[in-house]
């Protein structure tokens, strides 16, 4: 087995939750986003990490970069933890991780060219690089990205959002990353635009043997593009298996639930389908349930389910449920 | 129609090769400034005002400092303006041309007005960058600080100022200069507290890109349009402050002279008849006064028409 390219242990993240109406001496209330969260990716491979809103997908993928302060442990290929290192050092790391953003017209700078905005981490990461040669390079990855190179002068307002987004990957393609992490890339688009951006991810892949984390609400993208896919839920993992045994077999209940609801594109079927309703609303991730967190909306909680869920592991299939191996049918 | 395919061909392969001009930001706001009657009228004001001030010293027949003895004493009578006597304006209380007075009044108010709002923009945007983009424990106590500073009573500590250290002309501009800047601070705070929160703000963190680059490279373009319109309105403002200083009698000292002392001067003389010693000065302080607010409006809608 190959080395993995990234490999995260244990990885917490937890804001200190001031309430006005605190005395300046109360210690504040901690909100852990991120709870326990593990994985290791190999190169070439893709993670996908799916989950609904506020479960903590965006602040693991920021954790990852050290956009957050994060506890625990990310191990870079060549052994050094990233979560370690001082701002200068992480400065050589930053080359090689780069990101893609939810908002494709939001994340480029209004004032500035699509040519200085995809040249920007060359200036920041290759100093000693001349002006033409930075030129001939964002030129060279606008084509690669399906981009007119002659519209360089351009800015981002003169693009539709589709464009936007493909300019984002051409600035996080121009420094030949290693690894690449796309926070919701699609979410903002159209349906039709999203299969193209998800095409291209996936050519580049492919081409340039690119390593990605892909953060996802939409099970069905997904499963399209990933390799493995991890299911978070309160900051937690719930399950973690390769894609296709995930969609195949999804072990948790909260999986089970998500998987369910994803629409068919077939009247009939869509029909008989059972969809497992989910009650109640997210738990305050400030007060979390004691023991599995999603117990107080799973349908199947029993009275175990109050202490701490173990990790039930059979091959690569991690879930974080007592009932998982019981073959309990959905 | 037939439509030669050839010629389609080669048109698009020659417009896909050329480089395209991107229309900026800046250049969709600069037409729409040009396109704005009331901004291009204030535009024209502010032209004339400043020509006036620039260059009114060389239609004038009399120096500023000059006296003319033929209508001293009597200038209720003779003093008025005339063509015939080179006193277009008239002349003062002291037979002094009203003319070139109002031109070196003119040219005090608007360095006052100009050096004291470009003091605000340079300190008050660094300033208040750096409190914004940093923020937690700097912001707060840099922001605590500009609350104090403007919780003085500026105009109090300006006379005491002049007071104290003798009216003179830098001490005015080092009056005006330190005031300024407090509140525009706090308008760039505000903005770039927005700003940072925008994901290009955060894309450029996760590329590396070090804070002073950010700032300068993502937030100061970005911040451009507030700080000029706010500049071009603190403008008028240092003026009418400026006047009140000298209308109370603490600004600038003869022989130099403002809008707001001759106005000042005019107001005093108004009952013996000479009402041009107060119009004129006061028709070319209304004048720069109404350029300033015009184009400040018309920057306003300019940079800003999502605001409207």
């Amino acid at each position: 087995m190959s080395r993995p390219l990234i490999e995260a242990r244990d990885v917490r993240v937890t804001f200190d939750i001031r309430r006005p109406s605190d005395l300046p001496w109360t210690p504040p209330a901690q909100l852990h986003a991120v709870n326990g969260v593990s994985f290791s990716l190999e190169p070439g491979q893709t993670l996908g990490i799916v989950g609904e809103s506020g479960c903590g997908k965006s602040t693991l993928a920021r954790a990852l970069i050290r956009m957050l302060p994060a506890s625990g442990q990310v191990i870079w290929e060549d052994g050094t933890d990233l979560l370690t290192l001082s701002p200068r050092q992480m400065l050589k790391y930053r080359s090689q991780i780069q990101m893609i953003f939810q908002d494709p017209l939001a994340s480029l700078n209004p004032r500035m060219t699509v040519g200085d905005i995809i040249a920007e981490p060359l200036r920041t990461h290759r100093p000693g690089m001349s002006s033409k040669e930075r030129k001939e390079k964002v030129r060279s990855v606008m084509e690669r990205v399906g981009l007119l190179p002659n519209q360089i002068n351009r800015y981002p307002h003169e693009f539709s959002g589709g464009q936007c987004q493909r300019i984002g990957i051409a600035r996080a393609l121009v420094v030949e990353p290693k690894l690449l992490i796309c926070d919701e890339p699609v979410s903002a688009l159209d349906v039709s635009i999203q299969a193209q951006v998800i095409g291209l991810l996936e050519e580049l892949r492919r081409d340039l043997g690119l390593t990605i984390i892909f953060i996802a609400h939409d099970l069905s993208v997904v499963k399209h593009l990933s390799d493995e896919v991890m299911v978070l839920y309160l900051g937690r993992m719930m399950e973690k298996a390769c894609s296709d045994e995930l969609f195949a077999d999804p072990r948790h209940p909260y999986t089970q639930a998500l998987l369910s609801a994803v629409p068919i594109p077939d009247p009939k079927i869509e029909k008989t389908k059972q969809v497992i309703p989910l009650e109640g609303d997210l738990p305050s991730p400030m007060a979390p349930p004691k023991g599995c967190v999603f117990r107080t909306r799973c349908p199947k909680t029993q009275a175990v389910c109050e202490t701490v869920p173990e990790d039930r592991l059979r091959g690569d299939h991690h879930t974080a449920c007592h009932l998982a191996d019981q073959g309990v049918e959905a | 129609m037939v439509i030669d395919s050839q010629k389609m061909k080669s048109l698009a392969e020659a417009t896909s090769r050329e480089d395209v001009a991107g229309r900026s930001l800046w250049a969709d706001a600069r037409r729409r400034f040009f396109s704005n009657k009331a901004a291009m009228f204030g535009l024209v004001l502010l032209v004339f005002v400043t020509l006036f001030a620039l260059f009114g010293n060389y239609i004038a027949q009399w120096s500023n400092e000059e006296i003319d003895f033929s209508v001293m004493g009597m200038v209720a009578e003779q003093g008025g303006p005339s063509i015939a006597n080179g006193h277009y304006f008239g002349t003062d209380d002291l037979g002094r041309d009203l003319f070139a007075r109002t031109v070196q009044g003119t040219q005090i108010s608007l360095a006052v007005g100009i050096i004291g709002s470009a003091i605000a923009v340079v300190v008050g945007t660094i300033y208040g960058a750096t409190a914004g983009y940093f923020g937690g424990r700097l912001d707060n106590f840099m922001m605590r600080a500009v609350d104090i500073l403007l919780a003085i009573p500026y105009m109090f500590v300006l006379i005491l100022l002049l007071v104290m250290y003798g009216r003179s002309i830098t001490m005015l501009f080092v009056g005006v200069g330190l005031i300024s800047w407090l509140e525009m601070s706090r308008i760039v705070r505000g903005q770039t507290l927005t700003l940072k929160g925008r994901e290009y703000i955060e894309a450029a963190r996760a590329i590396g890109v070090p804070a002073p680059v950010i700032i300068r490279r993502h937030i100061l373009p970005n911040l451009i349009g507030v700080v000029t319109v706010f500049a071009t309105l603190l403008v008028p403002n240092m003026i009418l402050t400026e006047s009140f200083i000298s209308f109370l009698g603490l600004g600038v000292q003869e022989p130099m002279t403002s809008l707001g002392a001759l106005i000042s001067e005019g107001s005093g003389t108004i009952s013996y008849g000479t009402l041009w010693q107060l119009a004129f000065p006061l028709l070319f302080f209304v004048l720069t006064l109404f350029g300033f607010f015009f184009v400040g409006d018309g920057l306003r809608d300019a940079l800003d028409p999502k605001d409207r």
